[in-house]
């Protein structure tokens, strides 16, 4: 039979859209299983790197795990997030994206998909880092309230970027592309408070450091896991992270209907 | 019912200063299988892309299923489906989950998707890989999945976009089989081709696009007729072709046309009975069409 006996007269509500295209972009995330150990592994060697190689010299005291902790999360966060631009170039570049187009669909689920995935792996990736943060000498003063801040402030931090580099990958014309633009992004922990205090950097790299989005989140984070002075730091992050947040919605969207009309 | 499943009137459509559609008019019977003949850049692909709300058209008027397709979009998704140029199914997954996610995103319930899906892998063939992921399987099969999964929602309109491109003869033939099925049941098949035995298999009716716009059209029949049954091909000595002529086949016809030869080419020359290719058809057609426009 290739004509249906149960031919649907119902399109797919916006749920269950919603819910195949998580599930689809879960599953391919679990598949490409060499990524999700880079993602994972990658943040874990640094950490130990930082510990055991830089940190003795960055810190003679011994306490650099506890400094280092919240930066390396970021560092996790945006390396982690960055796959998403190599995800929907692809999507966007393979066809499939046409075959979603000629449904009765929201097409643009399948982009949210790919973000939902992010966010799940990337918190995966997070909890694995804190436990191995633990096991080489982390410690931290938060209590419950604390720790479930902080975790809702990495969160948003992960979602903003991963937008952001969902529209990359729209704006990128090939997967290649999107990893060469989406790499850019992954110096910026460099330039913050992740490994050494500002004031440490020279003046012009300072005006850099404390005022973009990496040195707010980070300092929110620590104050929050560390009981060190948040200052401005929390409102700064979530606006920081808010700001992103939206711009990379605006301009995916923007994106995503200019090519659909464009071809 | 409408009678015709696809009609369009005055399509154009440019790209920058380039202009891929110059004034379209079609109509295709709903139920029978219309093939549109083309070398590459004629302007097929941006004609599905049209025709199945992909892409804008910058004049002139499109309706597939009775719906127009820039303001009735939405209608003329619940209608159609589309097998692109490249098989858009999902790599890092196996047959079994790409048929089951279109099911779901077609409005079928999980288990009314399961279902549909155990039908489908049947249907094609499928189900001794159906739970291998799709990066592993050969071209042909690559292909089938594709189909199959632009079935799923049964639409009454199926577009395919050069369907056979890159696949072997034998894989070739079955998907002719499975085209020709989907018509006996009831469906409306808009395919574009590069190749005159694929349109003169399986269509109804054939149009010729070129340049943009549609040279000829008519049944398989009715375009070879303009051509010629057979054609004549003259090799010389170092196997270079020398001339291609077209005849009806018969035995006077050859006659007549070697007659004419006679002493225009060299006594070693060799000749050869062709059927006509999609270039002669090609070729025939343009011609026919600058010479009337130059009386």
């Amino acid at each position: 039979m290739i004509t249906s006996r149960t031919a649907p007269v119902r399109n797919a509500s916006l749920a269950v859209t919603n819910a195949v295209f998580i599930g689809r972009s879960v599953r391919l995330s679990l598949r490409n299983a060499e990524a999700l150990i880079m993602a994972i592994m990658l943040p874990v060697m640094l950490m130990l790197l930082f510990t055991y190689v830089f940190g003795g010299a960055i810190d003679p005291g011994g306490d650099y795990v506890n400094y280092v902790v919240p930066g390396i999360i970021l560092l996790c966060a945006g390396f982690g997030s960055s796959s998403t631009a190599v995800d929907v170039a692809q999507d966007m570049t393979s066809g499939i994206i046409d075959r979603f187009r000629t449904m009765p669909i929201r097409s643009l689920s399948v982009i949210a998909g790919h973000v939902a995935a992010s966010l799940a792996r990337n918190l995966l990736a997070t909890g694995v880092v804190i436990g191995v943060a633990f096991v080489v000498g982390f410690r931290s003063s938060a209590g419950f309230l604390e720790w479930l801040a902080a975790i809702g402030v990495i969160a948003l931090f992960i979602l903003a970027l991963t937008w952001l580099f969902a529209a990359i990958g729209l704006v990128a014309g090939s997967p290649s592309a999107a990893s060469g633009y989406g790499f850019i992004l992954l110096f910026l922990p460099y330039l913050s408070s992740a490994f050494v205090p500002t004031t440490t950097m020279p003046g012009w790299l300072q005006g850099v450091a404390n005022h973009q989005p990496i040195t707010p989140v980070i300092e929110t984070i620590r104050a929050l896991l560390a009981g060190t002075p948040i200052g401005h730091s929390a409102w700064l992050a979530v606006v920081w992270c808010l700001g992103i947040l939206l711009l990379a919605l605006a301009w995916s969207l923007a994106t995503f209907r200019r090519k659909a009309g464009r071809r | 019912m409408h009678e015709f499943a696809i009609e369009t009137k005055g399509l154009r459509k440019a790209f920058g200063r380039q202009t891929v559609l110059d004034g379209i008019d079609l109509t295709v019977r709903a139920g029978t299988i219309f093939a549109l003949l083309g070398p590459n850049g004629a302007g097929k692909t941006t004609l599905i892309n049209i025709l199945s709300t992909l892409t804008k058209p910058d004049g002139g008027s499109a309706y597939v299923a009775g719906r127009d397709v820039v303001r009735e979009r939405d209608a003329v998704k619940r209608s159609i489906s589309l097998t692109g140029q490249f098989a858009a199914v999902d790599d890092m997954l196996t047959a079994k989950e790409n048929l089951r996610m279109m099911g779901r995103l077609s409005g079928f319930t999980a288990d009314e998707a399961r279902a549909r899906t155990a039908e489908l892998l049947k249907l094609f063939d499928l189900e001794a890989s159906a739970g291998k992921l799709v990066k592993t399987y050969s071209g042909g099969m690559r292909r089938r999945l594709d189909l199959a999964v632009s079935l799923v929602a049964d639409r009454p309109v199926l577009f395919l976009d050069e369907p056979t491109t890159g696949l072997d003869t034998v894989s070739r033939r079955a998907l002719w089989e499975t085209i020709l099925q989907l018509r006996s049941r009831g469906m409306t098949i808009f395919l574009t081709t590069q190749y005159l035995e694929e349109a003169d298999q399986l269509a109804d009716r054939i149009a010729v696009i070129a340049g943009g716009r549609i040279v000829a059209s008519g049944t398989a029949q009715e375009l070879k007729s303009r051509v010629g049954e057979d054609m004549i091909e003259l090799r010389g000595a170092d196997d270079e072709l020398l001339a291609v002529h077209a005849t009806d086949g018969s035995i006077q016809d050859i006659r007549r046309t070697l007659n004419e030869l006679a002493g225009k080419v060299p006594a070693d020359t060799r000749i050869s009975l062709r059927k006509p290719s999609m270039d002669d058809v090609f070729v025939a057609l343009t011609t026919t069409r600058l010479e009337e426009a130059a009386q």
